[in-house]
């Protein structure tokens, strides 16, 4: 029997290293895998039995002693027990691209994950031309995970073309994960690192780029440690380094840590900060794919776009633009998150509901109270009232309600959520968080915060709502990027749409 | 005075390492800020000479970065996480439990230097909020009760 318990960050914060130190107390060594993402089930204890690999969880070290013993008689027996945990409705659901791998073992296993079909796309892009491989991605349909939703291929057609050809061109992940209620960069980083190697690989044959960078944020001290080995054992076995599989292709890759600036999420502040500099956004043009980090053409994606190469390499463009809808093809990892019963990382094809992820898989609030608003895309993402749930998750039928799908982390509220307070906190995390380079944005948050306090306080309300509003439009239209231009939407939706907490009347204490 | 000149010699030997790495002033200032705990004024211009920078570059990156400490820190950073998630799991509650049980307020540190209270904008555990990070450990679920355990097991006071 192999034991396993992840070195997930969500199910070390739930107790896992206490389960694994039982389990070596009781001389046995459990595997160290990553998280299968379903994180109200950490500590997801798992078993490989005759019988298949079966689960328990939430586990804490106290329950440890006696799954043991109900082990030796009947599992079934243990009040933990969740059977075969590939059918666990949650996961047997899903339909899983990228996520695949995630929880089955090892992350640092290079032989694990080669036996899971890893670095089969990579092994499909060597034998093929730059512009193949290019045209590979267009045919997917692949848009960039982060947030902006632009076609890939036509990201890596400009790099491509861009400059001489002997020019040092660039390839940088974007791993600046700081949108709240987002963990899926992470959870790919630790519990699959090399698809996440592999796509950066194949990116650099694609454009012709020879090295590239991680930029991870500093808040994710278990990705860094777990990046950092899976670059060094890739190294070691060729898939990384110089004339990678005998190919006389090149690709070096570093990670590089983030400060706790959020900003730094946003490509241009990334690429100043990489270049070790304050991360102030550039203005566009220039775009990065022709003049990017160090002045050079460079691919900046996300991680979870960077990660699908792999997948669309290795089974081919038809199979992942089968999956999704309308222009958005292929999979989202949705990401479930705040006051919700069972959170986690849901994996689907485009086009299914708010409603159905968040009542279907969330099975409702974990505070056991009617769900109020619905934040989805990042701080700033629209609240939606109950109204809009039955939205799609798809691009462009969230960009027709004013709202965003951003990076598909879903933030559940429930009806003791005050949508004043957190207006003025959208606006509070602009003034915290913006990088002062456009006014719209330095000032505009600050103001905004003030007016907003003027109203709920009842101080010429009906001037200050107009004022509110002017302001919004300024940030939306004036300011370089999306941190002022959209900190607007979370703004405006609880105004339309939760109105009545702006009275001063107070609601609900959270 | 002995403890300054090792502090010089430990941030020259770092410049020396990172001077010709390309972009290399956030990675030397990660490893002087946990080296030495923070990033010293009296680091800025042995930077800036090594690096070929002015003081004003350097010291424009250290005040952009939350990360990065011009004074010295508790011995410990308990990070409190304020962002959607955790808000929406209360920890604008556990906030304000948290520095009326410490008696200090962001960005200051206990009087026995043993631990600085720091806000954090996420920290990737939105499923199982609200989220502390203890140093390099996250912990999920965090009431008051559980505050209280991870406080006392840093020991001080």
């Amino acid at each position: 029997m192999r034991f396993f318990i992840p070195q997930d960050t969500s199910a070390l914060a739930c107790g896992a290293e206490a389960v694994a130190q039982a389990l070596l107390d009781a001389n046995i060594e459990p595997v160290r895998n990553g998280s299968r993402g379903m994180f109200w089930l950490e500590p997801l204890l798992e078993v490989e039995t005759a019988q298949g690999r079966i689960g328990f969880g939430p586990v804490s070290d106290k329950d440890v002693a006696t799954i043991l013993k109900a082990l030796e008689s009947d599992a079934s027996s243990h009040d933990l027990y969740l059977g075969a945990v590939d059918e666990i409705e949650y996961l047997a659901s899903q339909q899983r691209l990228t996520y695949t791998r995630a929880g089955l073992g090892d992350p640092l296993c290079l032989e694990n994950y080669q036996a899971l079909d890893g670095f089969n796309g990579l092994k499909r892009a060597l034998t093929m031309s730059p512009q193949q491989i290019v045209d590979e991605i267009k045919n997917s349909g692949l848009r960039g995970r982060g947030g902006a939703a632009f076609p890939a291929g036509i990201k890596w057609q400009t790099v491509l073309d861009a400059g001489a050809t002997d020019s040092q061109k660039y390839i940088v992940c974007n791993a600046d994960e700081g949108d709240s209620g987002t963990f899926a960069d992470r959870l790919l980083m630790e519990s699959d690192p090399y698809q996440l190697i592999e796509g950066m690989v194949i990116a650099g044959l694609a454009v012709g780029a020879t090295q590239g960078y991680i930029y991870l944020r500093s808040e994710y001290p278990v990705a860094h440690r777990l990046l950092n080995t899976a670059i060094e054992k890739a190294m070691e076995a060729n898939f990384l380094g110089d004339n990678i599989g005998q190919s006389g292709k090149s690709f070096y890759l570093e990670v590089r840590l983030g400060a706790g600036a959020y900003i730094c999420g946003e490509e241009t502040s990334l690429l100043e900060s990489l270049e070790g500099k304050r991360g102030m956004v550039r203005a566009k043009p220039p775009l990065p794919a022709i003049e990017g980090l160090f002045g050079q053409p460079t691919v900046v994606n996300n991680v979870l776009t960077l990660a699908a190469v792999s997948t669309i390499l290795a089974q081919g463009a038809k199979t992942y633009q089968d999956f999704g809808m309308g222009r958005s093809r292929g999979t989202l990892a949705i990401q479930l998150a705040g006051n919700i019963k069972r959170g986690g990382l849901i994996e689907l094809a485009f086009g299914v509901t708010l409603r159905e992820v968040v009542e279907n898989y969330g099975q409702g609030t974990y505070s056991g109270r009617p769900i109020r608003a619905i934040q989805v895309g990042g701080p700033l993402g629209a609240f939606l009232p109950e109204s809009q749930w039955d939205t799609p998750l798809d691009y462009e039928a969230f960009a027709a309600i004013k709202a965003m799908i951003g990076h598909g982390g879903i933030v559940v509220f429930d009806d003791s959520a005050d949508m004043a307070a957190q207006a003025r906190f959208s606006m509070e995390f602009c003034v915290e968080e913006s990088c002062g380079k456009c006014t719209p944005c330095r000032i505009g948050s600050v103001r905004g915060v003030e007016v907003i306090d003027r109203i709920v306080a009842n101080e010429d309300r009906d001037n200050n709502m107009i004022l509110l509003h002017d302001l919004c439009d300024t940030m939306e239209q004036g300011s370089l990027c999306a941190m002022g231009g959209m900190t607007p939407f979370p703004v405006r939706s609880a105004l339309t749409h939760f109105a009545q907490d702006f009275t001063g009347a107070g609601k609900g204490d959270n | 005075m002995g403890s300054s000149q090792t502090e010089q010699q430990t941030i020259a030997a770092l410049v020396d390492q990172y001077r010709d790495l390309p972009g290399g002033l956030l990675p030397l200032l990660h490893a002087v800020q946990a080296e030495i705990g923070h990033v010293p004024d009296s680091a800025v211009m042995t930077i800036a000479k090594g690096l070929n920078l002015s003081r004003a570059e350097v010291h424009g990156v250290i005040s952009f970065y939350h990360d990065f400490k011009t004074q010295p820190v508790g011995r410990n950073r308990v990070q409190i996480c304020r962002a959607e998630a955790c808000q929406s799991m209360g920890s604008r509650h556990l906030e304000s439990y948290a520095k009326q049980r410490l008696g200090i307020d962001y960005h200051q540190t206990t009087d026995d230097g043993n631990i600085s209270l720091e806000p954090v904008y996420c920290l990737g555990n939105c499923a199982c909020s609200p989220s502390v990070r203890v140093n390099d450990d996250v912990f999920a679920r965090v009431d008051q009760d559980r505050f209280d355990q991870l406080i006392a097991d840093l020991g001080g006071e």
